[in-house]
This record gives structure tokens, sequence and C-alpha cells, in this order.
């Protein structure tokens, strides 16, 4: 098989599976709408307090439901042995890696991107702000689930890995979120976004290239030591 | 020297506490990274010798 | 590109952990009165003899802990960086024992520049914490380290940790610069430059000499540091072999 069939083979499975269980998939969606909505409650729900922090609402929100889903990414191919066979299976790993990751940000990354300027609306986010920060979650936000698989998959063997990959990944996470949220502020002072939402794809561009080398062979790790 | 007295050494123009409290904690960092290393070893090492004893009892019965 | 003889020897010798820990026992008592000598010249020229700062008073003095310990919590997650390479390229035991050692001291010492900054802090900017860049990205170097020993302690085997913490400490390596530089850049859009904590036009040879001393006898303490534990990890992962089983007899026979 070639190399493009292969991904879009694994592509399609992982799909299906996804398709097969779509409760998992919605679980981090609530998720990030419900802290959205505690932010309201807990701060003010006058705009004017509101509309300065809603992009740091919006982004931070994002972060937290990524790392809820990522516990999820690889722990069911290694329980039910699926993961042993991917490794030994002599395919490129990075493929199999790389169609996950896609399916994982079709679901989790993409809806709620879509989602953004909705909520950023209750959020009292400024207006001129909405698309540039938007724009921002949708070139941010595979960059959340590449980097957020070298954790997962670090962490995969561990029973309660929880609360370890918070630790691991989040501060890997913080150049992303300055990036998200300063796209917001440009915006609302009226200075192109542009240069910003560039660094942003060349990060994405640059986590595509090189996690899913690291996811594969933390991946690999944890199946050649058991 | 740059200090006329050592109380106005030690008083640091006011500023004693923080400055004394910093030399403090890296002394206490410092010692602490050379020191237990060797608490370490030294237990490490008395359970080893504990573990070799067992390995050599059963053979000196046989 | 020929690399030579010597440094090719010196190459295969790191990879048995017994040469090491047979080489660098008697470098321990040297390192330990060098950092000694050189850090309480260091402190004492920097506390008793360097000229009070114009602004800043006494309480700059602080510089004399606060700057090294800074520098060595940097060049100890290079090195850890440099060791997860050479465990995963060359699968060098001997890199994954450092890398074990110099996670808590690295720590340390973070933490330790961390405390000084906030406590210098206090009576120079007025609070004990200030989102200043190179705070900021001293405290994420901080939950970096913390990420890296929580990983080892959470995984059981020695190996699976050792490569694990090896992609992690890659991974960091590769992320400080864009953390660094995104955190500097994201600060200087909030403020205007005023904090600066170290960074001085000029500072006389009288304020930077002891500052080079202490900076060096940190380093000189950080190396026995962690070779002293690399030392410990070596003798418990090869407690199996004949050379640690005689070791410790002879210890034991001694004490």
């Amino acid at each position: 098989m070639k190399i493009p069939g292969l991904f879009w083979g694994q592509f399609r499975r992982d799909g299906a599976l996804a398709l097969r269980q779509p409760g998992e998939l919605a679980n981090p969606l609530a998720f990030f709408v419900l802290v959205i909505t505690l932010f309201p409650l807990g701060v003010s729900p006058e705009s004017a307090v509101l509309a300065p922090l809603a992009a740091g609402v919006l982004w931070i929100a994002a972060l937290l439901s990524t790392l809820l889903g990522l516990e999820g990414l690889f722990r069911r191919d290694r329980d039910e042995g699926t993961l042993e066979q991917l490794v030994l299976h002599g395919e490129p790993l990075v493929l199999a890696v790389l169609a996950r990751l896609l399916v994982h940000w079709l679901g989790t990354g993409l809806p709620l991107t879509l989602l953004a300027p909705v909520l950023g609306a209750m959020l009292a986010l400024p207006e001129e702000a909405r698309w540039p920060v938007t724009a921002g979650l949708a070139l941010g936000t595979p960059i959340l689930v590449l980097l957020g698989g070298v954790g997962a998959a670090l962490t995969v063997s561990l029973r309660s890995g929880g609360v370890l990959l918070a630790l691991l990944v989040l501060p890997l996470f913080i150049p992303v979120l300055i990036l998200g949220v300063s796209v917001a502020e440009l915006a609302v002072a009226g200075l192109p976004t542009a240069p910003v939402l560039a660094w942003l794809g060349a990060g994405a561009a640059l986590a595509l290239v090189t996690a899913p080398f690291a996811i594969a062979g933390a991946l690999s790790i944890a199946v050649e030591t058991g | 020297m740059n200090f006329e007295s050592f109380s106005a050494f030690l008083a640091m123009g006011g500023h004693g506490p923080y400055v004394w409290s910093c030399y403090g904690l890296t002394l206490a960092v410092l010692l602490f990274n050379g020191l237990a290393p060797g608490r370490r070893q030294r237990r490490f090492l008395r359970e080893q010798r504990a573990r070799q004893r067992r390995q050599e009892q059963p053979q000196e019965q046989a | 590109m020929k690399v030579p003889a010597p440094l090719v020897r010196l190459w295969h010798r790191l990879g048995s952990p017994r040469w090491f820990f047979e080489t660098t026992a008697p470098w321990l008592p040297w390192l330990l009165g060098f950092g000694v000598v050189l850090l309480g010249a260091g402190a004492f020229w920097g506390l008793a003899l360097a000229p009070a700062d114009y602004l800043q008073g006494n309480s700059f003095r602080i510089i004399y802990v606060h700057v090294p310990a800074a520098i060595l919590a940097q060049s100890c997650y290079m090195l850890m960086g440099t060791c997860g390479v050479v465990l995963l390229v060359w699968r060098m035991k001997l890199a994954d024992m450092v890398l074990e050692a110099a996670a808590p001291i690295g720590a340390s010492f973070t933490a330790l520049a961390l405390v000084t900054g906030a406590v210098w802090g206090k009576p120079t900017w007025g609070t004990w914490w200030a989102w200043d860049a190179r705070v900021t990205s001293m405290l994420i170097l901080l939950f970096l380290y913390l990420g890296i020993i929580g990983l080892r302690q959470a995984l059981a085997r020695p190996e699976a940790a050792g490569r694990a913490c090896a992609i992690l400490a890659i991974v960091g390596l590769v992320n400080i610069p864009i953390i660094k530089y995104s955190v500097d850049w994201w600060l200087t859009l909030h403020q205007p430059s005023t904090f600066k904590l170290t960074e001085k036009p000029a500072m006389p040879p009288s304020m930077w000499i002891p500052l080079l001393l202490s900076v060096l006898g940190f380093y000189a303490l950080f190396i026995w540091s962690v070779l002293q534990s690399t030392r410990v990890v070596v003798l418990e992962r090869e407690r199996r072999t004949a050379w640690v089983q005689n070791f410790a007899a002879e210890q034991g026979s001694k004490a």
C-alpha cells in the first residue's frame, strides 16, 4: 500500500470508531461551554468587565478542554492491544499517529473553533476581535492537539495519568495561549493581526512535522517496555 | 571594606533581612544538594549488604 | 570529519558506568574545594567589599546568589536535553543516569532563583511578585522540571522512564526558546520595560568580578552535586553486577 492509502485507511478506521461513541467527542465540548458559562457567573455578567477578559477565557477554556480529551487519545488502543499491533506492524507508526490526531482534532478542536464566535458573543468579545480570535483558534488548536499528543503518549501506560499529563503539557501550551490572546488585543487596538496569525501558522507547521515523531517514539517505548 | 562596622554589615542599610535570607536559603539549597547523595549512598550500601548476606546464607547451609 | 582519537576513546569509556564511577571519585574533593573557595570569595567580595548600588542600595547584593542560580537552572536543563539526545541516539546508559540525577538539582536551583528573585523584588519593586519576563520564564522552567521528575516517578520501569524522560527533556529544550521569546514579547506588549532586575548599563569591575567568581563557584558545586548524585544512581542501577557487590562489601568491612 502507498503512504496516502495507509494514512486514509487508518483515518477511516479511527473516524468510524470515534463516530460510534459520540459521547466521548461531545464531553470536551460540553466542558468547553460549561467553563465559559462559569466565568460570567464567577466574575461579573457586565459586558464592560467581560469584554477585556473574553479572549483569554475562550483560550483557557480551549486549553483545558483539549487537555481533558487527551487522556483517551491512545488509552483504548493500549487497553485493547491495538497499539502493540500498530507499533510492531512495521507500518510507519507516524502515519497512524497523524491519522489519529487528525480525527481527534476534527472531533474536538474544529467544533470548538466553530463554537467560538457564538460563545465570544456571550462573553461580550469585541466584535472586531471575533474573526481574528476564531482564526487563531483554528490555527492554534492543532498545535495543542499535537503537543498534547506527546504528553498523552508519554503517559499512556499510566493508570491515572491525568494530573501528570496536565503538568507535562500545560507549560508547553503557554506560547499558543499568549499568541492566541494577543490576536484579540491587537484586533481591539486596530492593529494588524496577520503577523501573529502567521506565527501561529508557523508553529502549527513546525509541530506538524516534529510532534508525530516524538509521539511515535513515546508510543513505541510504552509498547517495548510493557 | 564598604561597611564601617560589623553591625552595619549585618544591617545592610535596612536591607539586612532580605539579603541574609537569600544567602541563607542559597546555603541551605547547596548543602542539601551536596549532602543528599551521600545519605542516599549510605542507605543503598546498607541495603545492598543486607541483600548480599541474604543471598549468601542459603549457600552456606547447603 | 575526523574525530580525534582521545575523544573517541573517552566516548567509548563513557559507555561504562563502572569506569565513570571509578574515574570521578578523585574529582569530588577538588570540585568541592574550588566551589567553596570561588563562591566564598565571590560572596565575601559581593557582600562586604563591593560598593552599594546607587539606586537599590545594599539589596542588590542578592545578585551574587540570584543570578548564578538562574544561570545554573538554565544550564542544567540544557544538560538534561543533551543527555536526552545522547540516550535516544546512542542508547548510552550513563546519559539516563545523569538525566535522573540532574533533574531535582536543576529544579532546586530554579526554585532558589525564583525565591531569591521574589525577596529581591520586595525592596526593589515594592512587591514580592511581578509578572516580569524573566520571572515568568523561570516559573515555567520550574514546571518543566517538575514534569520530568513526575514522569520518572510515575513510570515504574527504569528503562521506560529514562527514554520517556529523554523525549520530554528534548521537547522541553526545543520549547524553551519559544516560551522565552513569547513571554518576553507578551510582557513588553503590556508594560514598558521599567522592571529590569539585572541589566545595568555598565557594572564596574568591583561589582561584576565577584559575580563572575560566584557563578564559577556555583558551577563547580553544581557539577559536584550532579556527579555525586549520578554515582549513587550508578550503584543502584548496577547493583546486580559483581563490581558493585564487591564495592558494597569493601565499604562494609571498612565501616
